[in-house]
């Protein structure tokens, strides 16, 4: 195991940048979600890590050693892709060995080594059959025997589970991190849906443009989102993010909203010079934060009901908000009755405000 | 009513094709029924009597045996293996080097290679290949359908190594391989089958052509068996019928097996329609 | 997303590249410089043009449009005639509308039928250059051939085709040969036409003819742009109909490449051999273009 450190890592591509300016350390046995939509450089950042990119600029280090220009069998990682890529012709137990192969491991070692992994990972019996005969899962699980088999520094993770249904992905989750709490490998793994990135990471990047915007362990970054960007992308349903104005009439200043207002004094002195009367800034407000309120005088907001979406164990209500749509997730046993009109209050501890450039302002 | 409209259309179906079936196939049958007929002519008839022996008067003549049983094998087996390796190398390149107008240049080379054709270029090919001494050597032969045919081949395999993710040869790479290693281990077997493809359809034109040995050999004993066959039907006064459509029939077999085995294994892929 | 990802590192790449590459400037590239230099010489493969050939300037190209004799059978002008003859009729008659025909009629029906009469023309196509001339040249005998004697079934009278009309029969042959080509494409290029537009047509009332017409054609518009140009370059260039008439009689089907091979290896003039391969090549690529700015059209206007 090693730790992981891209110090001002580029990569460009003729005019685009997909990897622009990257900084960050990685501890031993730390594991990582690169979390972020298509586009965003979360893949290219993993095949610099990986060395199937060339970085145009900056330092990448991997244990002791820089391996900015060193080739990918020089790296020492082991990688999981997307379409697993295991190799048609030839068997698992061969697909499995062939980093021992390529490295010179003597066929008693590696066939030794080849059952010990497959044992661990529950495919021990498929060892003399070809990728084509196997299902889905199985082929998941012998990409990751491949990719521990030579004993990597690091695990690198090409959105592993994407390829596999919806149930099957939630075990596969599951089992991947328990693998790598018990082998203590630093993992990175990449993916755009942020439950997974919230179930397996110690901490999350989240990317975008090419850029990390931010980066702690998962429910950090779900409370207290850097940016809007951040604060839509984590959390299902996203958080709801409403347009106010802010009106400094005299007394500490109040954020006027489509059809509320509220007092602004938590955030005047975070937003420093941007403390401008008519300022365009934006509220965030998550869904499980709105609660229902009895009547319109107890309300912090109130809207005409758009939809209701009861899921089970909790209810989604949205709400038309002067034009606006606002959902709020209620957890009852039972789907409130309600008409025309629903009211909700928010605690104001669980209000977030963003700047006009859509960064956090801090309280 | 209706059901009198489905008969005649159906009907009409049915001749038509057998019209084209006809077309199609009438010149050839002479072809099948004159090698094992002891007194064929340019007629077509049922072989009366029925014979093998033509087939015996072929593998008597020296000349033709040489013709076919070494020389065109020779060239066949030559221009395969020689285009088959080649042009995987370049389409193996073409696909996952870093080379810039990699598109560009293939397509522009089968352009090229349209315009600058064994008939229009004999006199330069026939100078070249004259200056390094190769006239009248299978080697020359070679070598001149090897160029000829490779633009066509690099275009089939860059279709075929294309089509493979390249994610194989990366797991490779990321796994310890390096390049030499991971073509060799990876992405060989696996665009075996577009060799293949190639392969086969290199050694079926080369079998069948005709110019290239026609202008680049002198002596009867180099000939392959396509210059044999034409002249047993054009040099002297009558054709021996018996022995040139026994011959033929013989030189032909090769070429259906082939394509029987082709259709079979792959089924009739078409890569922009190439053949020849 | 990364536009390609490297696998090879270039000198790599390049090295793989290497022999094949050898082999293309030699045989294609340098080939086409080489006819231009050569066109303007003297060279020849025996006598004083062997041994010393001189520049001649631009006398192979004057020798062949000489006025006076341009159109006179064995000279380039009736060459050309012969030619354009032998593509227009063979190939952009012949095989392109043959080879539509069979792919719409068998369009979307299987079957024992099908898979005989394509197979049988797939045949005609792929055996050897030389047994389909020599089969030909049985089938096409005055006396003894197949044709002759179904004519003479029918009442019509013998034809003497090799000698009588021998551009028909070279055109006959050359469409019979080569149709299996454009009905393999064109039922590909019908095969990736959408049911549903055919259906909607049929919905509508439309008619054979009219689905062909409306539907149908207009769809696979590049095909039959792709399917021209290589049957119309392949049929430019051909040398096959030497094989079943030897360019006569008296050169009345000798196409250009058979001309070149008469000038370039039975007179030894190389330098005339050159200058009519040279023009070959300009027709070549004259029609390349052609065709590549028709495609290009194509293109802009579906989108």
């Amino acid at each position: 195991m090693a730790r992981v450190v891209f110090d001002n890592v580029s990569k460009h591509f003729g005019t685009v940048k997909a990897v622009d300016g990257v900084s960050f350390e990685i501890d031993e046995g730390a594991f990582i979600c690169l979390l972020g939509p298509s586009g965003c450089g979360k893949t290219t950042t993993l095949r610099l890590m990986a060395g199937l990119e060339q970085a145009t600029s900056g330092r990448i280090v991997i244990g002791e050693r820089d391996v900015t220009q060193a080739k990918p069998k020089e790296r020492d990682v082991g990688m999981v892709f997307q379409d697993y890529a295991l190799f048609p012709h030839m068997t698992i137990a061969e697909n499995i060995a062939y980093p021992l192969k390529v490295r010179g491991v003597g066929s008693h070692d590696r066939n030794a080594r080849t059952e010990e992994v497959a044992r661990s990972l529950g495919i021990e019996q498929l060892l003399a059959r070809r990728p084509g005969q196997i299902s889905g899962g199985q082929q998941q699980r012998t990409s990751v025997a491949r990719a521990v088999v030579h004993k990597p520094q690091v695990f690198l993770f090409d959105e592993p589970l994407s390829n596999l249904d919806a149930k099957l992905r939630v075990e596969a989750r599951s089992f991947l991190k328990h693998l790598q709490m018990e082998l203590g490998v630093t993992a990175v793994y990449v993916t755009h849906d942020q439950a997974e990135a919230m179930a397996l990471a110690d901490r999350i990047a989240v990317m975008e443009s090419g850029r990390v915007v931010q980066m702690g362990p998962p429910l950090e970054v779900y409370r207290r989102p850097a940016t809007t960007f951040v604060a839509s992308f984590l959390g299902n349903p996203p958080m709801n993010l409403l347009p106010v104005t802010l009106r400094l009439d005299g007394s500490d200043g109040r954020l006027h909203g489509p059809g509320f207002e509220l007092d602004a004094g938590a955030w005047r002195e975070g937003l420093g010079a941007g403390s401008r009367d008519g300022a365009e800034l934006t509220l965030g407000v998550r869904p499980e934060h709105l609660q229902l309120a009895p009547d319109a005088a107890s309300a912090t907001l109130s809207g005409q009901i758009y939809t209701l979406e009861p899921l089970g164990p909790e209810t989604l209500i949205t709400c038309m908000v002067d034009g606006r749509l606002v959902t709020a997730r209620l957890f009852s046993d039972e789907p409130p009755a309600l008409d025309g009109t629903a009211h909700f209050r928010v605690d104001p501890e669980h209000l977030d405000l963003f700047d006009q450039d859509g960064n956090r302002v801090p309280r | 009513m209706r059901l009198l409209r489905l008969v005649v259309s159906r009907a009409a179906f049915y001749a038509v094709a057998a019209v084209f079936a006809c077309l199609f196939a009438l010149p050839l049958v002479w072809l099948v029924f004159a090698p094992f007929d002891a007194r064929a002519n340019l007629s077509l008839r049922l072989p009366h009597p029925f014979t093998l022996a033509n087939f015996g008067k072929v593998f008597s003549n020296a000349f033709a045996v040489r013709a076919l049983f070494a020389n065109s094998i020779i060239q066949g087996v030559g221009a395969m293996l020689l285009v088959t390796l080649l042009a995987t190398l370049m389409a193996y390149a073409l696909s996952r080097a870093p080379i810039r107008g990699t598109d560009l240049l293939s397509y522009g080379l089968v352009l090229f290679s349209s315009i600058v054709t064994g008939t229009a270029a004999m006199v330069p090919l026939f100078l070249l290949v004259f200056s390094l001494g190769l006239i009248d050597t299978q080697l020359g032969v070679i070598l001149v359908f090897t160029g000829g045919l490779l633009p066509a081949a690099v275009f089939i395999m860059r279709d075929f190594v294309d089509s493979i993710p390249r994610s194989y040869e990366e797991s490779a790479l990321v796994a310890g391989a390096s390049p030499w290693r991971m073509f060799r281990d990876i992405a060989l077997p696996i665009v075996r089958p577009g060799m293949m493809v190639v392969a086969v359809w290199t050694f079926v034109n080369v079998w069948g052509g005709f110019f290239v040995p026609f202008i680049l050999l002198r002596s009867p004993s180099n000939m392959p068996a396509s210059v044999a066959i034409y002249s047993f039907y054009t040099e002297g006064g009558t054709p021996i019928i018996t022995l040139t459509t026994a011959y033929s029939l013989l030189y032909t077999i090769p070429v259906l097996a082939l394509y029987l085995f082709v259709n079979w294994r792959y089924g009739f892929r078409f890569f922009g329609g190439i053949k020849s | 997303m990364p536009e390609r990802r490297t696998i090879l590192p270039l000198r790599t790449g390049l090295l793989f590249l290497a022999p094949a590459a050898v082999f293309i400037v030699a045989f294609i590239i340098l080939p086409f410089f080489w006819v231009a230099v050569v066109s303007f010489t003297n060279r020849s493969l025996t006598g004083p043009g062997a041994l010393h050939p001189h520049f001649i300037g631009l006398q192979n190209y004057a020798r062949l449009f000489q006025p006076g004799t341009f159109l006179q059978p064995g000279q380039f002008g009736s060459s050309l005639l012969i030619t354009g003859q032998f593509v227009l009729f063979s190939a952009l008659i012949g095989q392109a509308v043959l080879g539509l025909f069979l792919a719409w009629f068998f369009y979307r029906r299987e079957g024992w039928v099908k898979q005989t009469v394509q197979t049988l023309a797939i045949g005609a196509w792929i055996i050897p250059d030389v047994v389909v001339a020599f089969a030909w040249s049985a089938f096409l005998d005055y006396d003894r051939g197949t044709l002759n004697h179904i004519l003479q079934a029918f009442h019509l009278g013998k034809v003497d085709w090799l000698l009588g009309v021998p551009l028909l029969s070279i055109i006959l042959f050359n469409t019979w040969r080569g149709t299996a080509f454009s009905m393999l494409l064109f039922s590909s290029a019908l095969g990736s036409i959408p049911p549903s537009h055919l259906e909607t047509a049929e919905v509508n009332g439309a008619n054979a003819w009219q689905k062909l017409k409306d539907i149908v054609l207009p769809l696979i518009r590049t095909h039959i742009v792709t399917d021209l140009i290589l049957i119309t370059l392949w049929t430019f260039n051909t040398f096959t109909p030497f094989l079943l008439t030897g360019g006569g009689p008296a050169f009345k089907t000798e196409v250009v490449s058979i001309l070149t091979f008469r000038i370039a290896f039975k007179y030894f003039d190389f330098g005339s051999g050159s200058a009519i391969g040279m023009i070959m090549m300009l027709i070549n690529l004259a029609f390349a273009l052609v065709y590549l700015s028709l495609l290009r059209r194509q293109q802009g206007a579906s989108r």
